[in-house]
């Protein structure tokens, strides 16, 4: 019979914690931004197939970074959980905290219980309200922390970079087109520049629509960092 | 409730109705009733009388299609609701409209809206017209053993197809047949009197103003013959519900604009 060599906790965790932090930095990030007409989510994605964010419920956008077929799988996931409890209850009973809560029970368990390895992903969960003060930001990280953010929230590699910048040039009362702008230079940084082919950007917009959920083609991207 | 997860050779895919199957949750509880009504009847000796909703038709017009329903619910002899909505959009470019056991109806229809939603949100694109009514057909052959009880559900399905660039329209048998119709179809159980009015007025590419008018003269004559059929209520303020559907959407036709019109039929049919 052979031996199995002691991992520490401590250390079985660290090396997960790592593998996850490595995987999720190999991808692009993605921000999301409050304003007063929406909630813009601007992800760095040369793909126009393979979206990155996408709708969940009435009200309610998912975005994801990290590995693809990972954070599709739980993008779906969602989407069930969400229209099973509309279908039960009713269409206002359903909400991003829940979904939340949801998605970090399902990364916390895959991290330290089940699986081979931990998800390599980083989740955000919006919800639009009918005010600002109402919108949710909910930040779900690979270990299943659940962060709940405010004002605007960047996912994925060299996020703290991105909160760094986007602290200074973010106002609360930003119009749609200069919220693209300051997302994207937040995103690309002050070498890079960044297409407008190569951003997803979409918005759960405040205009009492039950589906908010829309996405900002290429020309209109184009013409707001002009 | 947790959240639903699968195995890939396990997953339930962008069906919804699979997917509450895969939880034990039957979308369609009515079809495993076999028998039970008809014992429960001879329990009591009497029918088991259960709303039913009525006359429901749609036409095609120069850019798409109009589609108009009236509001009556009848249970038996009596009345059982006054403001049924029997037509309602069933996504952004395509109506439905429900006559036949009104419960299980409009149970059919949430499942249906909530397919088409939840398809385009797992797919990440809409599915095609032809196969928005094919989902339905399917939907109407699960309902199959409760529709041989009497339960049964007929619905009509109507849109504007982006593919080929014109208003399309499908009527369903209890057995989930399907069939597209060229130019107009009428449901329920003054079907017989609406489709008169229809394949006598109905002009290769009416405009949509003219389309609306005929939809209305032929719910009027459906309502005048047929007590199941409910006409314009002028006492209560309910008008039947008329909506086009062209490659802009869903346009219902304002209450205002349907009593100008049944004003002018009733008009002639006093100076008649």
């Amino acid at each position: 019979m052979s031996m199995p060599f002691y991992v520490s906790p401590e250390q079985m965790m660290k090396d997960r914690a790592d593998y996850a932090r490595k995987g999720i930095a190999r991808g692009r990030a993605l921000v999301a931004l409050q304003t007063p007409s929406c909630i813009v989510i601007v992800a760095e994605n040369p793909s126009t197939t393979l979206r990155k964010v996408s709708e969940i419920y009435d009200r309610i956008a998912f975005a994801g970074v990290g590995k693809y077929n990972e954070f599709d799988q739980l993008r779906v996931a969602g989407v069930r959980a969400a229209e099973l409890r509309g279908y039960h209850y009713s269409r206002n009973d359903v909400d991003a905290r829940s979904l939340a809560n949801q998605y970090a029970q399902v990364l916390g368990e895959v991290f330290s219980t089940s699986g081979p390895k931990p998800l390599e992903v980083e989740l955000l969960v919006a919800e639009v309200g009918d005010a600002p003060e109402h919108d949710r930001l909910f930040h779900i990280l690979y270990d299943g922390t659940l962060l709940d953010e405010k004002r605007f929230c960047a996912l994925g590699g060299d996020a703290e970079g991105i909160t760094k910048r986007l602290e200074s040039t973010y106002r609360d009362d930003l119009e749609l087109a200069t919220a693209i702008k300051v997302a994207v230079a937040a995103l690309s940084g002050p070498d890079r520049n960044v297409a407008a082919a190569d951003l997803e950007v979409a918005t759960l917009a405040r205009n009492g629509r039950r589906r908010s959920f829309a996405r900002i083609t290429d020309d209109a991207v184009t013409a707001a960092l002009r | 409730m947790t959240m639903p997860r699968f195995a890939a050779g396990d997953d339930p895919g962008a069906s919804f109705p699979d997917l509450l199957r895969k939880l034990g949750i039957d979308p369609f509880p009515a079809a495993a009733l076999r028998g039970e009504i008809g014992r429960i009847d001879s329990l009591r000796g009497t029918d088991t009388v259960i709303p039913h909703a009525t006359t429901c038709l749609a036409l095609t017009y120069d850019g798409g299609v109009v589609m108009a329903g009236d509001r009556r619910a009848t249970m038996g002899n009596l009345i059982s609701t006054r403001s049924v909505e029997k037509v309602v959009p069933a996504d952004d470019l395509s109506g439905v409209a429900i006559a036949g056991t009104a419960g299980l109806a409009m149970e059919m229809i949430k499942l249906f809206q909530l397919q088409l939603e939840y398809y385009e949100k797992v797919e990440g694109q809409s599915l095609s017209l032809e196969g928005k009514a094919n989902q339905l057909s399917m939907m109407v052959r699960s309902n199959m053993p409760a529709a041989m009880q009497g339960l049964s559900v007929v619905p009509l399905f109507a849109g504007f197809d982006p593919l080929v660039g014109r208003g399309r329209l499908w009527d369903f048998d209890i057995t989930g047949g399907r069939y597209e119709e060229r130019d107009f179809v009428a449901i329920g159980s003054g079907s017989t009197l609406a489709s008169t009015v229809l394949r006598v007025g109905w002009r290769t590419n009416i405009t949509r103003e003219a389309a609306v008018e005929l939809a209305a003269r032929a719910l009027w004559e459906a309502s005048d013959a047929d007590i199941a059929t409910g006409g314009p209520d002028i006492l209560r303020g309910i008008y039947p519900i008329v909506a086009s559907i062209d490659s802009a959407g869903w346009n219902r036709v304002g209450d205002d604009a349907l009593a100008a019109i049944f004003d002018t039929i009733m008009r002639e049919v006093r100076s008649r």
